[in-house]
């Protein structure tokens, strides 16, 4: 009987994920092996597109920017997020309620309408580089579009929630006790921030920094739209080599190149900051 | 840890949480290295008045000083008190070492010195060795453990300690108390101790501050307290006890006699200071004085008899219906159901200002 009882719960659990189960298959897995194909099958050899990628100094450089921007961007987007987080766990009521929509609000607005938004608040004659001017901050209106500071500005407004929402929920799991024991035993704040809250909410800082920037590598509107030509990212590249190029095999390549950075450095990532902890309920 | 503590001294503390009297206007001197604990139930202010002499919670009105210090403006991190919270509250990404010495990091001690003291402090709670152990690692009485060394490391001029006990099974819990009695030999510090449990009371304390609604109901050694309760809520909370209503029928100098509700007796006993005749009270009987005699006066049932060993527990019921507990050496064997007859002397009688909220036991038998 138990044997039968066994059986029968595996069906049912192979059951239930079949669905989902056929759906990546369908929908993930195999693009994904098309794509590979693709990067291996260019007429010039089947390694040609990832040693033209690697090999060329100009699409090191985009890989290389890529990286600096995602880098920026979480580690921005990660600092901002920490005391917005603290601010959370201290209301109550209608004021938590509204702080937490302010903070999902965002969310539910399309990328495109807020980056054309920064657009028009942002550009030479926007509002604030009017206040600016106006206020004798700068002398001139400053340059904040088609060059990086736009697409941090951008991204960093797209992507706070995903650093704020696992840092709040790591925050809320803190037992307060422990604030209040470390003051009992002598501690400054500064150091019951240091050696208690801080080592316990590291967690959520994981969690929220490898969102962010797993979201910032494949970012493409924000960065093509607020970025100049001149600080491609990854996946502009990728769009200009399929749409504009015609040169798949790279795109492909491309493609696969950044999955494989993504990997290695979550792979280092994991090693440092216990992830699955950050999401697991305690 | 040769040092004593110091004396901890509440003058008119009073707490208000919004128009909640959560404590009124309290007069507490603890002596240096006195165990103080106080007793009371849920609600009764205890806490609170743990909190304040932690720190955690400011008092509405009124002053605390440690030793001579008015601490009463201070934080917690500048008062040197050792606390111990309910769940123990130890730091759970810190190993053991790490967490009792924390206090001493805070208080720039040299490293060497550290491990020595964390060392012997791990020695003094039996936890030798497992000072690289993580805190999950541990049982809830080896936490339990490392809770109090950390907050004795710290050689604190005070010992608070909010129902340290709570979390832990029955058995466990009588190993502890003990634990934490012989400790307080060992260190003197002096210590308050929060419960709702009158065993832990009775076992560790120097004197019990018996709570009820924001006020120290009594305060005096365990013994005290049990045979001279001033009121009939504190006799109630300590011990079994049988509490027989009436109207006091007279006082004839130190005695008082009581006219029980439906009993044509009057039972005379000790009185209590400030009962005048007319007035409310409560004869209290501990079942312990309650003796069995074939020809005496009083005649009761036998609804219950067990045994408890060396004791035989027995619930009478007398003929107004009222429940007396009665304990007796179990050679006496008394049969349930049988009609037998009971004394107790006068002078293990106290007539008490009836103030303690009535009891099911209390009331006729015949009514359930």
């Amino acid at each position: 009987m138990p044997v039968t009882t066994t059986m029968r719960r595996h069906t049912a659990t192979a059951l239930l994920l079949l669905p989902a189960l056929l759906f990546l298959a369908l929908s993930f897995v195999a693009p994904m092996l098309i794509l590979f194909k693709l990067s291996v099958t260019a007429k010039e050899g089947p390694l040609w597109a990832y040693g033209e990628i690697l090999g060329n100094a100009v699409y090191l450089r985009v890989f290389w920017n890529t990286l600096v921007v995602a880098v920026a961007v979480t580690a921005i987007s990660v600092i901002a997020a920490y005391p917005t987080a603290y601010m959370l766990t201290l209301l109550k009521g209608w004021a938590l309620t509204l702080a937490v929509y302010g903070v999902l609000f965002p969310l539910w607005i399309s990328v495109l309408i807020r980056t054309f938004s920064w657009i028009l608040l942002l550009e030479k004659n926007g509002p604030v580089n009017r206040a600016l001017v106006a206020s004798g901050v700068v002398d001139g209106p400053v340059q904040f579009l088609f060059n990086n500071t736009g697409v941090l500005i951008g991204m960093i407004h797209v992507l706070l929630p995903y650093a704020i929402l696992p840092i709040y929920a790591n925050m809320l799991r803190v037992d307060g006790r422990l604030m209040l024991a470390s003051d009992g035993l002598a501690a400054s704040p500064w150091m019951t921030f240091r050696r208690v809250y801080l080592p316990l909410t590291m967690p959520g800082v994981g969690a929220g920094a490898v969102f962010v920037f797993l979201l910032s590598l494949g970012f493409f509107i924000t960065p093509a739209l607020l970025g100049g030509i001149s600080n491609l990212t990854v996946a502009m590249l990728i769009e200009l080599l399929v749409n504009e190029r015609l040169i798949w095999s790279l795109a492909a390549a491309a493609s696969f190149l950044l999955l494989a950075a993504i990997a290695a450095l979550l792979a280092v990532a994991a090693r440092f900051v216990p992830l699955g902890t950050a999401l697991e309920a305690r | 840890m040769s040092n004593r503590g110091l004396a901890i001294s509440f003058r008119g503390v009073a707490r208000n949480f919004g128009s909640v009297r959560a404590l009124l206007p309290i007069e507490l001197e603890i002596g240096a290295g006195e165990f103080l604990t106080l007793l009371g139930p849920s609600g009764s202010g205890k806490t609170t008045l743990l909190n304040i002499a932690a720190g955690y919670i400011g008092p509405s009105t009124g002053r605390v000083l440690i030793g001579d210090r008015d601490v009463t403006d201070l934080p917690p991190r500048r008062r040197n008190i050792g606390m111990v919270f309910q769940n123990y509250a130890l730091f759970p990404h810190l190993a053991v070492f790490e967490n009792v010495a924390y206090g001493l990091h805070a208080r720039g001690v040299p490293a060497a010195d550290i491990a020595r003291r964390v060392e012997s402090a791990l020695e003094m709670v039996r936890l030798s060795g497992y000072g690289g152990r993580t805190i999950r690692q541990l049982s809830g009485g080896q936490q339990q453990r490392v809770a109090l060394a950390r907050a004795l490391v710290i050689e604190p001029d005070v010992l608070l300690m909010d129902e340290p006990l709570g979390a832990l099974d029955r058995q466990l819990r009588q190993h502890v108390q003990l634990e934490i009695r012989r400790l307080h030999r060992q260190h003197g510090r002096t210590t308050i101790y929060v419960t709702h449990d009158q065993e832990e009371a009775l076992v560790m304390s120097d004197r019990i501050a018996i709570m009820r609604d924001g006020r120290v109901e009594q305060i005096d050694s365990a013994e005290t307290l049990y045979r001279r309760p001033r009121s009939a809520f504190v006799a109630g909370f300590l011990g079994e006890s049988n509490l027989l209503r009436g109207t006091i029928a007279g006082i004839d100098g130190v005695d008082a006699r009581l006219r029980v509700d439906g009993f044509d007796d009057v039972i005379v006993g000790h009185a209590a200071d400030g009962l005048k005749a007319g007035a409310r009270a409560a004869a209290l009987i501990r079942p312990e004085a309650v003796k069995l005699a074939p020809d005496a006066r009083i005649k009761a049932r036998v609804i219950e008899a067990i045994y408890l060993g060396e004791l035989l527990a027995l619930r009478l019921s007398l003929a107004n219906g009222q429940v007396i507990l009665c304990r007796r050496f179990a050679c006496d064997g008394v049969p349930e159901g049988d009609k037998i007859g009971i004394v107790w002397q006068p002078a293990d009688v106290r007539i008490l200002p009836d103030d303690a909220p009535a009891r099911p036991q209390d009331h006729n038998v015949e009514e359930n």
